[in-house]
């Protein structure tokens, strides 16, 4: 090739020491994926602000409401001043029945999904299924079903709510329950079989105990998920009066249900009110959810998965 | 013990027979008075027995769309962000951050709507919707309350957000790093890797947790009835009051006039009911056929 021949071909003059810098459809495709990258971080700050500022104007709206007699008075509901004593009696009765009844059934079906069920199974598959569907309900159907089985006939009552909840709660617990069952080594329960000892006693001494921490944290989310539940409770405990009880045989007042009415008051004093309850209750589950998930990093970090 | 469990197990499934069986036979009536011309029936007049679902049926497919035009961007950019750009510190503070987002009750987030948000949108974004894209029938002219589907489909974006963003993280973090890597030294920009392996090994992943999230943003009653506006009509325009099937339950259900009435919320539970098991059915064979179980 002659030196001619070289020097009429079109070229960039290259200068070894100049910083590398992306031309043309390079530079293009760097672009696009920096926009990308912007969007992406540009949503989690739209997310993260969404709860700054839902969380922020709970707490600046509702701290004004919030006094030692909003916790130890009643009346909130006349829209006339007073407190959510009896609201708050009444979530915390409603949602400890919802568990009693919720966590027993959904731990016993998590340990026939995990101990019992041979992988594959036809009851497992229906179990798995229905816990999915379940879980998938929307809530008002839930309050609709507690309406028809019991409201219909007998009228509203607390026990009505607490059903309605533990059907929410029923999978949310079975679900945690299942995964921190199958966190569980293996090698716990084959020792337990090497020793002759009898599956059910293994599962209660040995497998039960080590999952112990996480099946808490399912069942304390699942509770901070009922407490805010209003629309069963639309259904099977809303028309209550304005005491405190803890009588669950009749409609009793509760926290959800208190805000959905005073939200929709035209009177101010009463969407303070409303405020106020939001920060009790909004209160209460964040701090149940932080603790939760302190206590799964702490079992986690215990069982060593 | 065996018995034990499989007895609660089995109590789990019949329970959810039982709803569907008490859900139809409260429904029965009105299915018997009216049968399926219900879903396209547009009258709802519990004082002159009339009942129809059309209404409802296109408040919901209204909202509910809003919102999962509004969450698959946001939900998927986030994903993209915590998975694969944000370091592990800004990763263990943002991720829980998003997924408390899921943890405010419906009621609070329904509270801030009607007292924050409906006036903000009413005098900020629906004047300038209009404005911009007001050739588009839904965006009709502004109106004083901001009580309206648009709303709804706006504070159910926040509601379903956290289950597309953390579902989809959670599958982006399982693509493997050699065919992230690999595509990188292949010379891939970030954006050409997400593009070309990442999404299309996770694609039926994050459809199904769309689909799920559709199926959560059909079934809410409470914030939505709070800011739908409680409307008779169907509108162009999504600034206009409208009502949804949950929320119609959930106003209608402290006054109902007669069985008829009952019935017909009865049978609006029933459409809903079959709204959530398909999309849950859907969801997992979506997520199945894809070979891994996604729930929400």
């Amino acid at each position: 090739m002659s030196t001619t021949a070289f020097d009429t071909e079109p070229h960039r003059d290259y200068d070894p020491t100049a910083p590398l810098v992306a031309t043309g459809n390079l530079r293009r495709r760097q672009r696009v994926s920096s926009v990308v990258d912007t969007l992406a971080r540009l949503s989690s700050l739209i997310a993260v602000a969404a709860l700054v500022v839902v969380v922020y104007v709970v707490i600046d709206r509702g701290a004004g409401a919030i006094s030692w007699s909003f916790f130890t008075t009643n009346g909130a509901t006349t829209g006339l001043g007073g407190g959510i004593e009896a609201a708050i009696v009444g979530t915390i009765a409603i949602v400890v029945i919802a568990t009693v009844i919720a966590t027993p059934i959904a731990v016993l079906t998590a340990i026939y999904l995990t101990e019992f069920a041979a992988p594959g199974s036809r009851l497992g598959r229906i179990l798995t299924l229905a816990l999915n569907l379940m879980q998938g309900l929307p809530t008002i159907v839930v309050g609709i079903f507690v309406f028809g089985l019991v409201v219909n006939g007998s009228g509203n009552s607390g026990l009505a709510g607490s059903l309605a909840l533990a059907i929410v709660m029923l999978p949310l617990i079975a679900r945690t329950s299942q995964e921190v069952l199958l966190r569980v080594p293996g090698a716990l329960r084959e020792a337990g079989d090497a020793l002759g000892v009898e599956r059910w006693r293994t599962i209660m001494t040995v497998v039960l105990p080590t999952a112990l921490g996480g099946i808490v944290t399912g069942t304390i989310l699942a509770v901070a998920r009922a407490a805010g539940e209003t629309a069963p409770l639309l259904l099977c405990d809303s028309l209550f009066g304005n005491a405190t009880s803890l009588n669950v045989g009749h409609a009793i007042p509760n926290i959800p249900i208190t805000i959905f009415e005073l939200a929709s008051s035209p009177n101010p004093s009463a969407v303070t009110q409303a405020w106020g309850a939001a920060l009790v209750l909004l209160g209460g589950i964040l701090i149940a959810n932080v603790a939760a998930r302190v206590l799964l990093a702490r079992s986690r970090r215990r069982t060593g998965a | 013990m065996l018995v034990l469990c499989a007895g609660a197990g089995v109590l789990c499934a019949i329970v959810l027979i039982d709803v569907v069986q008490q859900v139809i036979s409260g429904a029965s009536l009105s299915i018997n008075t009216f049968g399926l011309g219900f879903l396209t029936n547009q009258n709802w007049a519990p004082n002159l027995n009339k009942f129809g679902a059309a209404t409802v049926l296109y408040g919901t497919a209204v909202s509910s769309l809003i919102a999962l035009v509004l969450a698959i961007p946001l939900g998927i950019g986030i994903a993209i962000y915590l998975a694969l750009l944000a370091g592990p510190r800004v990763r263990a503070v943002v991720g829980p951050l998003v997924e408390m987002l899921a943890a405010i009750p419906s009621v609070i987030l329904g509270l801030w709507g009607i007292i924050i948000l409906a006036p903000f949108i009413a005098q900020h974004v629906e004047p300038f919707l209009h404005r911009v894209l007001g050739f588009i029938p839904i965006f009709g002219p502004a109106q004083t309350t901001g009580l309206s589907p648009f709303t709804a489909g706006v504070v159910l974006a926040i509601m379903i957000l956290p289950i597309i963003a953390s579902l989809s993280r959670d599958l982006f973090l399982t693509v493997p790093s050699e065919l992230q890597d690999g595509a990188a030294a292949l010379g891939a920009t970030r954006w050409e890797v997400i593009r070309g392996v990442v999404i299309p090994t996770t694609f039926s992943g994050v459809a199904a947790s769309i689909v799920l999230a559709l199926g959560r943003a059909l079934g809410e009653a409470i914030a939505v009835t709070q800011v739908i506006g409680d409307g008779a009509l169907i509108h162009a325009s999504t600034f206009l009051p409208g009502q949804s099937l949950a929320s119609r339950i959930a106003t209608d259900f402290a006054n109902i006039v007669s069985p008829l009435h009952q019935s017909s919320l009865f049978y609006l539970a029933l459409i809903l009911l079959v709204f959530a098991v398909v999309t849950n059915l859907l969801a997992a064979y979506i997520s199945q056929r894809f070979g891994r179980a996604i729930t929400a």
